[in-house]
């Protein structure tokens, strides 16, 4: 640990000391990071700091080399495979949006909609009202109610987007990890996605990686900064920002 | 212009049963109760001709439901059509009886000839019509979990799959090509005399086969309708175009893509075994390659990720191919050849494809080719917009 508190087990995501080597490069070296349930916490870092290996890590798609990784407390996630780790209540938004393009918006939303995950279960199902509902208010939410019967495909960058978030909603997940939410947005729709995550940050914890400072300071939450895979500071985006070492790394000497 | 379309693909389900029915009242009724003499009247060979087509047309369905709804591009789906159709022969064997050119009763000719004094283990039951269609079913079923839990398990996807199918049927080729597997080598099994007590050469046997055939394509389409329509046919199109969002929704891709891989595989062998009595003969060229790749066209032209289109390509390609080898046949891997690459250029979706997409491909462009899109961009799955739209206004 270099800054900020240490990481309780009680946390909702609890990672401590996780190494990942690629071919000897450590993508994570020793990270130690704790979620709070129902925080919001933005994470940032330059270009190979190892974000999106940490996300990687906590949904199953990279297995760590060492250290623990802990959701709610006592699930493993080191022992679990992505669809368990996603039916535990861990969402992830990659970092171009990934929708399904060949179905429509609300296709899309069903697809990810909390309900039995099995081959025959999906073979046998059948629409509720309840789903139905519960879908509307997702498209009012992200705002594509009236796009619902258009295919993703036809989508703009933005609305795929939040497309995408929509379907993380749907999942109901605890905790969402959000990977750039706000990449190649246009200013407007920067804010909207703000107040789209504070408002979603009410009932569910959620953890964003971002390069964009503005909208980091939009968001108005502790904020960690990861270099060289492990944690290099952590605060307020002001507290970290005066860190001579965040400083360094940004800027270069 | 619309109104003419929603005529013709507005419930393509509908036509495609009506046709089916058609085929399997008008055709027996020419060939059996016009007379010979008349122009009109259709030949036992051509029955069995269009019969054969009829099951090709339901292997194209098999390889459809994984290509063309959940991106599994196989190039050896021919293994278990065949398998089906070994296990079809293997009971049409037994029904030989006495009546070989040896006169064993229990032995087939080519075991006699290699001198075998007992049948080999394998091949007891086969003798029973049900225990025959249940390997028909499971022999190529089985194969497929063992195959597909291993390589899907593994996650081997895109054309690192379609290689190691290819590697597959290629390997049972060599294995039945030998005359110690006790599967005829390289004749195969041949010269059957009746099915179900009904002589095969006979031509009522002939149209009940053929009759069969169309029932069975009518199911396997069935079968597979309800599977891509279904909630669990979103699932596959969802793996298809990007598989490791569908598992990050907590869904298991390896087990989907196991379901649909046997299922497929089933069918497979079931068009196997409705073939092998109405060409006569099952040998190991039906495992060859070149086989399973040609199923693959017959998709690709007809229009993938469109039942409908699976089966009037593998009609028109075969009938195609009877008309062009009729005076061209050693230039008829050309001509396939040509009509690949055409529909690759000028038909990506394939045939069915560019009718029900001209419309919506102007304004929608088409999701990009995902990981085992070895071929073509993919349409979205017939008439299932309307059903679409109505749920999601409901």
């Amino acid at each position: 640990m270099t800054a900020g508190t240490p990481p309780s087990p009680s946390s909702l995501l609890y990672l401590n000391d996780i190494t990942v080597s690629f071919d000897g490069f450590r993508a994570l070296n020793a990270l130690s990071l704790a979620i709070d349930r129902g925080e919001m916490r933005a994470i940032i870092g330059p270009n190979g700091a190892g974000k999106t290996t940490m996300m990687d890590v906590i949904t199953g798609k990279t297995k760590a080399d060492q250290g623990d990784a802990y959701f709610s407390g006592t699930h493993d996630l080191r022992s679990l495979d992505e669809a368990r780790i996603a039916n535990l209540g861990i969402g992830r938004k990659f970092q171009k949006p990934t929708v399904f393009e060949s179905h429509t918006v609300w296709d899309n939303l069903l697809l990810a909609l909390k309900a039995p995950r099995g081959v025959f279960s999906t073979l046998v199902a059948s629409l509720s009202g309840a789903q139905t509902e519960k879908i509307g208010e997702l498209l009012e939410i992200v705002h594509l109610t009236d796009a619902k019967s258009m295919l993703a495909a036809n989508l703009s960058h933005g609305q795929k987007q939040w497309l995408e978030i929509g379907m993380l909603l749907a999942q109901d997940p605890q905790l969402l990890l959000v990977d750039e939410p706000v990449a190649g947005m246009t200013d407007a729709e920067t804010a909207k996605t703000a107040t789209l995550l504070r408002e979603i940050n009410k009932t569910r914890t959620v953890v964003v990686v971002e390069h964009d400072m503005t909208f980091v300071r939009d968001l108005d939450v502790k904020v960690t900064v990861l270099h060289e895979g492990s944690v290099l500071a952590e605060g307020s985006l002001d507290h970290v920002s005066a860190d001579e070492r965040v400083i360094e790394v940004y800027l270069g000497r | 212009m619309n109104d003419l379309r929603k005529l013709l693909f507005g419930n393509l389900s509908t036509g495609l049963y009506a046709v089916l029915l058609a085929a399997a009242i008008v055709v027996p009724f020419f060939n059996l109760v016009v007379p010979a003499s008349w122009p009109i009247h259709i030949s036992t060979f051509m029955v069995g001709l269009l019969g054969k087509y009829i099951c090709y047309a339901l292997l194209a369905l098999a390889l459809d439901l994984v290509w063309g709804y959940c991106g599994i591009l196989s190039l050896g789906h021919g293994a278990f059509f065949a398998l089906g159709g070994y296990a079809m022969g293997m009971y049409l064997m037994r029904m030989i009886g006495p009546r070989g050119v040896y006169g064993d009763p229990i032995l087939p000719d080519f075991m006699v000839f290699l001198n075998w004094k007992e049948l080999p283990w394998y091949w007891h039951g086969f003798d029973h019509f049900s225990f025959a269609m249940l390997m028909v079913v499971l022999v190529p079923g089985l194969l497929a979990f063992v195959f597909g839990s291993l390589a899907f398990r593994s996650r081997v996807t895109g054309v690192y799959f379609s290689i190691i199918t290819q590697a597959m049927t290629f390997a049972l080729l060599l294995a039945f090509f030998r005359n110690d597997m006790g599967f005829g080598g390289n004749n195969g099994l041949t010269d059957f005399k009746e099915i179900l007590g009904l002589d095969v050469q006979k031509e009522t046997t002939r149209n009940i086969l053929f009759v069969a055939s169309l029932a069975a394509l009518a199911g396997g389409y069935a079968i597979c309708r309800a599977i891509v329509t279904s909630k669990l046919g979103k699932v596959l199109i969802a793996v298809r175009d990007a598989e490791n969002r569908t598992r990050f929704l907590g869904y298991r891709v390896e087990r989907y893509k196991l379901f649909v891989w046997v299922v497929s595989a089933c069918l497979a062998g079931i068009a196997g075994a409705l073939y092998v009595p109405q060409v006569g003969i099952i040998n190991p060229s039906e495992f060859a390659p070149a086989s399973s790749i040609e199923a693959v066209i017959w998709v690709a032209i007809g229009g993938r990720g469109t039942l409908v289109g699976a089966i009037l390509g593998a009609l028109l390609v075969n009938g195609f191919k009877s008309w062009f080898t009729g005076f061209l046949p050693e230039l008829w891997l050309f001509a396939l050849g040509a009509l690949f690459i055409f529909s690759t250029l000028f038909l990506p979706q394939g045939i069915l494809g560019a009718l029900l997409y001209r419309r919506q491909k102007k304004g929608a462009t088409l999701p990009p080719p995902g990981e085992a899109d070895a071929i073509a961009p993919e349409p979205p799955v017939e008439d299932e917009q309307q059903a679409k739209l109505q749920r999601a206004g409901a």
